[in-house]
């Protein structure tokens, strides 16, 4: 049997890759083509991933899906809020809602992969100090990317009610680091000194590259349908981050609601959003055990060992004092 | 140690302890060694007492007080100047009570543990649970616990020496104390980490929840509990609350409302036994006398405190009396008896949360007319 896979968001640099490994390791689970969608041209090359130009916000995606026969869909064009793109979240959300009204009409879809993030269960100071995946939020999810992820697998499950004959998987990946990553935390991380809550040391936990590119692609090439969390093993304590890479913590006052955070951020160069404020002011950690036991991926990369590649490829920062 | 549970009910007395193997006298034995060790006392080894203690605080904070007002007054005073050398003996002294006799390797080994943290290079497990300052705190905490509050501990052969178990302690004393110091009991004397469930409050709180999850405390939930005692940890948690802590002094050692049976429900899920710890001497370390309803919901707490000493005394207040303090770690009660399905029946819960409660109640009055006056 052919399988046709299709990739959303593969402008985005780590997406392409993540399509460029499904194909090229595709052949092992009868893959034969995946096609890749986005609104701009991908900054990536894609080798053997067809694209497409095609806006997911537009009916357009239903006839992407019928002309290429697809039968299994990854969306990961869920992607964090930047200032850069003020659509952010008509992307997020109404692109989702578009795929999946046109995947529900596809006669020959048979699995649905997304992408999500553990941002869905939110920050705040009364959730549990590790998140398994029937958590949910208990605070933190009333604007931004959090808020996007939640209606994003809020109308996920509402599709796999409706197509009970397609396989739904869920990812909810942790923070995704990697040196040419843009996402919000890395660029937190790549300023000079780092803006922190005074009075609070958050728990960390992130995820390589790898790890996360492979997660999706066994998701897409063989059934594993349910929800899983997706994180590096152990933990970081943001004190931890900073002593590792060298650079000053600013400890700020939680006053003000970050107003004071956001301020000095910017002028040290770092761009910083409400919902990261708070992830680095109380922190999230997430269980990977169903990944372990149930998906049955071994993450290769620990929290700490992702951590110190990303280090590794930065400049030291100014109080540099470890051997690396 | 699995033998001498007992499912209760079954003739057991749980939490009393067993008088005829007299573990108490064991305990006593136990606690009788730690004030033994201290040998090096400021009045020559005798206890101290109330008065005394206040008088030199008295002393001090008046001498303090003129050094301040002769330096602010300028040039009248002009050979109080101290010197190098007084100071630096001063410094000297200050280390040696501090740290003890061995002061200098103890530095040493601060300044490298010093430079071991600055790098980072440390792990924490997944609740952020840090034992390197963990020992450090218990440095801090061992004088306050063994010197100010004369701890003692009896019935620590009821923790078991591995695998999970929950403790349910009585809460008090305006400022919650007692969790720390029951921390740094299990841990000197069974030798096992303690992992405190708090309140969401905790969590919020900068510094404290800083500080709180480096202790290894994690929030009050059922799904942290249940993670911690199905990995074989000893958890404590105090079901009273802050209706517990923030308790009026005429209310001293009679326990509210133990929450809604929700450890019992925890500890059945991960069949561990429940252990009921009394603690009697924290009740009057800030003896709660008002509150400031008003002012506390301003501030998001749940209670603002007035004791005779704060906020009259301003940070003076803040020094907690030096009462005598007993810890009593009753028998475990066993919950691998029930079925699994028994922590979803109400009922059961509610039959358990009492027994646990009765059982700490009848502790601390057996504990209390032992103690005699709590300042002696």
């Amino acid at each position: 049997m052919s399988r046709v896979v299709l990739v959303t968001g593969v402008a985005d640099g780590a997406v392409a890759r993540t399509a460029r490994l499904i194909a090229e390791r595709g052949a092992e689970s009868g893959i034969e083509k995946v096609v890749g969608v986005d609104t701009t041209l991908p900054s990536h090359e894609l080798g053997s991933v067809k694209f497409i130009r095609a806006d997911i916000r537009t009916p357009v995606i239903g006839k992407v899906l019928a002309v290429e026969d697809v039968d299994t869909v990854v969306h990961l064009g869920v992607a964090p809020s930047s200032s850069r793109l003020r659509s952010t979240k008509e992307l997020n959300v109404i692109g989702t809602m578009q795929v999946l009204a046109a995947c529900q009409r596809s006669e020959t879809l048979r699995k649905f992969v997304l992408g999500s993030s553990t941002a869905v269960y939110g920050t705040s100071p009364r959730d549990p100090a590790v998140w398994s995946e029937s958590g949910t939020a208990r605070g933190g999810i009333r604007s931004g990317y959090p808020k996007d992820t939640v209606e994003v697998e809020g109308y996920t499950r509402g599709f796999a009610r409706r197509r009970p004959d397609v396989l739904v998987t869920i990812l909810r990946m942790s923070q995704i680091l990697s040196p040419r990553s843009s996402a919000p935390l890395a660029a937190y991380f790549r300023g000079p000194v780092l803006p922190s809550v005074l009075g609070f040391d958050p728990r960390l936990q992130f995820l390589h590259l790898a790890d996360a590119m492979e997660v999706v692609r066994q998701a897409a090439s063989h059934d594993r349908p349910g929800t899983f969390n997706v994180a590096g093993d152990g933990i970081m304590l943001l004190s931890q981050c900073a002593r590792l890479l060298g650079k000053p913590t600013v400890p700020l006052p939680p006053v003000g609601l970050g107003s004071a955070f956001t301020r000095v951020a910017r002028l040290v160069g770092t761009e910083t959003s409400p919902d990261l404020h708070r992830l680095l002011t109380y922190g999230r950690v997430v269980d990977t055990t169903a990944l372990r036991d149930i998906f049955g991926y071994e993450i290769r990369h620990s929290t700490r060992q992702t951590f110190a590649s990303f280090a590794g490829a930065l400049r030291p920062g100014l109080l540099h004092v470890g051997v690396r | 140690m699995n033998d001498d549970l007992r499912t209760i009910g079954s003739a057991g007395r749980p939490g009393r302890g067993n008088r005829r193997t007299s573990p108490s006298a064991a305990a006593r034995d136990l606690a009788g060694g730690a004030p033994a060790g201290p040998a090096r006392k400021k009045n020559g080894g005798e206890r101290p007492r109330l008065r005394s203690v206040t008088d030199d605080d008295a002393a001090a904070a008046a001498a303090a007080a003129e050094e301040t007002a002769s330096g602010a007054s300028g040039h009248d005073h002009e050979q109080h100047e101290p010197r190098l050398e007084e100071l630096l003996s001063a410094l000297l002294s200050g280390a040696q009570r501090l740290l003890g006799e061995d002061w200098e390797e103890r530095l040493q080994g601060l300044t490298a543990g010093l430079a071991h943290r600055l790098s980072g290079d440390y792990a924490v497990d997944d609740f952020g649970y840090d034992p390197e300052v963990v020992a450090l705190l218990d440095h801090l905490i061992e004088p306050i616990a063994e010197k100010w509050f004369r701890l003692e501990v009896r019935g620590i052969e009821n923790i078991p020496s591995e695998g999970g178990a929950l403790l349910v302690g009585n809460h008090s004393g305006t400022v919650p104390v007692d969790g720390v110091i029951t921390g740094f009991a299990v841990r000197k004397h069974a030798q096992r980490s303690l992992r405190p469930l708090g309140a969401d409050l905790v969590f919020a709180l900068p510094f404290v929840s800083q500080l709180a999850r480096k202790l290894g405390a994690t929030l009050a939930c059922a799904d942290d509990a249940e993670r911690l005692l199905t990995c074989g940890e000893l958890a404590a948690v105090w079901p009273e609350g802050f209706k517990g802590v923030g308790k009026p002094y005429s209310e001293r050692y009679k326990l509210q409302r133990f929450g809604r049976g929700g450890f019992v429900s925890a500890a059945m899920r991960a069949q561990v036994p429940i252990i009921p710890v009394s603690l009697v001497g924290a009740e009057e370390i800030y003896p709660l006398v008002g509150n400031i309803p008003s002012l506390a919901r301003l501030l998001g707490v749940p209670y603002l405190p007035i004791t005779p000493f704060f906020p009259w005394l301003g940070p003076l207040g803040m020094i907690p009396l030096p009462s005598k303090w007993i810890i009593e770690f009753g028998e475990p009660i066993r919950t691998d008896a029930y079925p699994a399905e028994a922590a979803d029946d109400p009922m059961l819960l509610f039959n358990v949360t009492d027994q646990v409660r009765e059982t700490i109640q009848q502790n601390l009055y057996a504990l209390l007319s032992d103690r005699g006056n709590p300042f002696i």
